[in-house]
């Protein structure tokens, strides 16, 4: 097991190694960095100090080692615009972030497994057809049209909901959250939405089919030989052998939500990383981009990390099978 | 021993139709492909034929009258027409504007696919042939790329290219080669071990051939669902793009652009400017994945009774 | 798990007791796209308490679907059409779905091919166990905990507490189908109904498993339908067996009889056909041409095309003939049958 862990954690180095290559070979080899970490509306005296400072006019290698030297110590550079450390702007912004795609990812969970139970085992009932139909509308309609519907529907027309911000923050360990706050909650509600949409669609597909191929199992068959009541087939011996699969999607998934938050941030002002993104590109903070770039490439290797670990633990033939080897 | 407690034996036998007409018979028999697929005919017509039927060049600024600007649907226009579905913030009507954009929509869709199709499949044509070390860095290459959103990619080559139509198509494509690679490569795999591939290997055939007469028949139909599902996936991504202002230029303008014009108007209930454009967009993507379902049940050998 | 007395049917002046199970023109049907698959039709057997029948016959016999329908397992497109199912004296077919699952598991337990397959790979044993006792009785958890170590017990397994806290992947396929037994045993069954518990399994294996079960049915009084293609497996543990082709019974009898003195061609064919009854050195005999596809089934027997013995008549069906003698009474189902019907040696 320690193995493994082992093993693959030196994997994902390698991998994150490769990222921050790629990254500065965007910034510095490719793209002007100049341009890119040098305010262009700096008078020239102080842009030539600012090269010799960030030794741009140094060989590649060696600005490689200096680029990853600052990336370890959290230095990735200032922001044009705030002039603040563009890693403490996007640590600033991140709660922001993953508290949206968490509670995305808990309504597609809680709405998605049960309602691709539903369509797996009774695939040919009216409600079955219904949600297939429904989920190929959700992952067919693109995002930011849907955020801008449910404005449309829920802010402008039936004015339950607001449309943009995050409203007033509570603390928790010193984490501005939303959700303690019924504010909160409201200001959360649509975008959550919003975002959970396209995950919800693929949560029900791809529980609907784990359904129908576990439901042929010969041990479904020896389950109800034995006299058990069709929900304890379902909901313990068909869950069970689906959950595993799922869970490593549920997991892979939530790095792509923190992706996609950027379109729900810009539809409804959510204050999180995303915006951030989207305002520096416009506005051509580049620091801040290298940083964001580097900060979600951590996170998603993170993530891979933590879900091919997590399934090793829940799949007990994969976990004892290491035990023993 | 999975099967259904069932007789064995039943399988009734359709030799003697060609592979096309079962294909094409397998898939009409859906009803809710034929209508998406007759949808998408439709859809594609109207986006070719665009500049006859529509009832205003919408970027003649010649036509356009500022005071017929942000007119609701129906309303009758100072030379006469009627405003079908409205007129956005510069007085264009939204009817041909959606017309046009949906030209421009469907345009980088297809190209963007197409080419990504070209580019994917000679690069997992070529590393499923050269095999060996150049095979897996190639595929892990590519697994790396998928596991990242698609539209992370697309921002950071923004970001770094710039924009522009080339650019933004340019990210399209660097975005999708990577599944057609992988398919082909798939397909590839399985044929490979195949043993008519042995014997024209020792019968020493120009590997050329092998490669295009054997491999790539086979991997035609995964490639042709994928490609399916991406144009759509790629029409939804350059909207997505445009309605960010990171995607193609005003001169160009696609439906994402119409709906972030209209975006700002939202809140003063006049929904239309972004509501219509929505609607077509919805329809083409949904059309395309409609029959993209369908196609990946027919030619799914597995699936074939 | 208590042992009964006496084993096997008590006769009385001739008078066999109620049987446990009666099944009567039983009938299956598959109704596919292709068309109507007959894949029981008209299947007729008693079972005596503790009694081992064995449902032999060659895949597509429709032998394990008469399995399913007794126990109310037969998958669409597929249902029970017709005939009866008693099981002491209740109706089976036609119950309602939540009486029949009282049944099975309960009164009438199955068995399954595969082992490999029929544990649920990502739940434990004693989960697996616990539930088929928790679904038709109130007793607590430990005292279902404490039935199936007994159960493990009786089937041989050795350290039972250990082998309780494991998952199916840690045992051997002798020892899964040790546990699919046990499961089937832990409420005290009527019936079981085993559908080739030991094709899966290695040869020295099988020997074990037909022994326990053997032993286990002489010891509960617990009626056996042992479902097989495997006349060998047939010849040393049934009381009585029941020759199925094409989903219709060819020939049922006592096991004895039928195996030396076979009236059915097709039961003359599948003994000649066992290996070890053929000379050193001969030819291995073979029944000529293949089973019909049960979904275009010819007029009249369904065995005319490959038998030696056809005449004329039997291109009309023929329906069951009884032999005379003690009730249960030898049935052979042919217009010419090997044994005449008055029952000359």
């Amino acid at each position: 097991m320690l193995v493994y862990i082992i093993r693959r954690s030196l994997q994902s180095l390698l991998v994150l190694v490769a990222m921050s290559l790629l990254v500065f070979a965007g910034v510095y080899a490719i793209g002007n960095p100049v341009d890119i970490l040098i305010n262009p509306q700096a008078e020239q005296l102080e842009r030539e100090r600012a090269i010799a400072e960030l030794g741009l006019d140094r060989p590649l290698p060696e600005q490689y080692a200096t680029f990853i030297r600052g990336a370890l110590s959290g230095d990735l550079g200032r922001s044009f615009v705030h002039s603040t450390p563009a890693l403490s702007l996007i640590v600033e912004r991140m709660p922001a972030t993953l508290e949206l795609a968490t509670a995305a990812m808990l309504i597609a969970v809680l709405l998605g497994i049960p309602l691709g139970l539903w369509a797996g085992v009774k695939p040919d009932s009216a409600g079955g057809r219904a949600i297939m139909a429904g989920s190929i509308l959700g992952f067919s309609l693109p995002t930011f049209w849907v955020g801008l519907m449910l404005i449309m529907v829920f802010s402008v027309m039936l004015g339950w909901l607001p449309s943009n911000g995050r409203g007033p923050t509570s603390e928790l360990l010193g984490v501005p959250v939303s959700f303690l706050s019924l504010e909160g909650w409201r200001h959360l509600a649509l975008p959550a939405t919003n975002l959970a949409l396209f995950k919800l669609a693929l949560l029900i597909r791809l529980t609907r089919a784990g359904t129908r191929e576990a439901l042929l199992q010969d041990y479904v068959k020896f389950a109800r030989a034995k006299g058990l009541s069709n929900a304890r087939v379902i909901l313990v011996h068909v869950l069970s052998n689906i959950l595993i699969p799922i869970v490593t999607v549920i997991g892979l998934e939530f790095g792509s939500v923190i992706a996609f938050a950027i379109v729900t941030e810009s539809v409804f002002a959510w204050p999180g990383m995303g915006k951030l993104l989207i305002d520096s590109i416009n506005t051509l903070d580049r620091p801040v981009i290298v940083a964001y770039l580097l900060v979600i490439v951590a996170i998603f290797i993170v993530i891979n990390l933590a879900v091919d670990i997590l399934y090793s633990v829940l799949d007990p033939r994969v976990r004892l099978a290491e035990a023993k080897g | 021993m999975s099967a259904p407690a069932g007789p064995r034996g039943m399988a009734g036998d359709r030799a003697g139709e060609s592979p096309a007409a079962r294909i094409a018979a397998d898939f009409l028999a859906n009803p809710v492909a034929v209508f998406g697929l007759v949808l998408l005919g439709c859809i594609v017509l109207l986006a070719v034929i665009a500049p006859l039927v529509s009832p205003q060049d919408p970027y003649d600024l010649a036509q356009l009258d500022i005071v017929d600007a942000r007119l609701p649907p129906g309303s009758v226009s100072g030379s006469g027409g009627t405003f079908w579905l409205g007129t956005d913030d510069q007085g264009r009507d939204m009817l041909s504007a959606i017309l046009y954009g949906l030209r421009i929509s469907l345009a980088v869709g297809a190209i963007s696919t197409f080419l990504a199709l070209l580019i994917g499949l000679t690069l997992g044509l070529l590393a499923a042939y050269l095999g060996g070390r150049v095979e897996t860095l190639a595929m892990r290459v590519v697994d790396i790329q998928l596991s990242f959103p698609a539209i992370l990619i697309a921002l950071i080559l923004i970001a770094v290219l710039g924009q522009g139509t080339g650019k933004v198509i340019a990210a399209l494509v660097t975005i999708q080669w990577a599944y057609y690679a992988r398919t082909v490569r798939g397909a590839a795999l399985v044929e490979r071990r195949k043993e008519y591939v042995e014997a024209a290997r020792c019968l020493a055939l120009p590997p050329l051939r092998i490669v295009f007469r054997h491999l790539l028949p086979n991997c035609l139909p995964p490639l042709i669902v994928v490609a399916t599902v991406q144009v759509a996936a790629a029409i939804a991504l350059e909207a997505t793009l445009s309605f960010l202002g990171l995607g193609l230029p005003i001169t160009e303008p696609s439906l994402g652009l119409l709906i972030a014009n209209g975006y700002q108007y939202l809140l003063s209930g006049k929904y239309w400017i972004s509501f219509f454009p929505g609607i077509a967009l919805l329809l083409t993507i949904v059309s395309i994945n409609l029959v993209a379902d369908q196609l990946r049940d027919v030619l799914n050998p597995r699936l074939q009774r | 798990m208590s042992v009964v007395g006496a084993a096997g049917p008590a006769v009385c002046a001739g008078v066999a007791p109620a049987p446990v199970l009666e099944v009567s023109g039983l009938r299956t049907h598959f109704f596919t796209k292709a068309g109507v698959v007959k894949a029981v039709d008209d299947v007729s057997f008693t079972l005596a308490r503790g009694e081992v029948l064995g449902l032999v016959g060659e895949s597509g016999s429709g032998k394990s679907i008469t399995g399913y329908s007794i126990i109310g397992l037969v998958d669409p497109p597929g249902r029970v059409v017709g005939g009866s199912i008693r099981l002491h004296g209740r109706e089976l077919t036609g119950l309602p779905a939540e009486e029949m699952r009282q049944i099975r598991g309960n009164r009438v337990a199955m068995i399954f091919q595969d082992p490999m397959m029929t544990l649920n790979p990502v739940l434990r044993i004693d989960r697996q166990m616990t539930e088929a006792v928790l679904a038709h009785e109130a007793v607590g958890k430990r005292a279902a905990l404490a039935r199936a170590r007994e159960a493990l017990v009786a089937v041989g397994i050795a350290s039972p507490d250990e082998r309780l806290r494991a998952y199916p992947h840690q045992f051997s396929g002798g020892m899964r189908q040790r546990v699919a037994i046990a499961i089937a045993l832990m409420n005290r069954p009527d019936v079981i109904i085993a559908d080739e518990p030991t094709t899966a399994l290695d040869v020295t294996i099988q020997g074990q498993i037909l022994f326990e079960m053997q032993k286990l049915a002489r010891e509960t009084g617990t009626a056996l339908v042992w479902i097989t293609h495997d006349l060998s497996v047939i010849a040393g543990l049934a009381d009585r067996v029941c020759v199925m082709y094409a989903g219709r019974v060819v020939e049922s009898g006592s096991c004895g009889e039928l195996l030396s003195r076979p009236a059915h061609p097709y039961t003359r064919g599948l003994l000649d056909s066992v290996p070890s009854r053929n000379p050193r050195r001969a030819r291995l005999k073979q029944i000529p041409g293949m089973t019909p596809p049960l979904i275009d089934l010819p007029a009249g027997c369904a065995f005319r095309e490959r038998c030696s013995r056809a005449i004329g008549r039997c291109a009309e069906a023929p329906g069951i003939t009884r032999y005379p003698g003690p009730v249960p009474a030898r049935v052979v189902r042919c217009h010419a049958p090997l044994v005449p019907i008055d029952g000359a040696a």
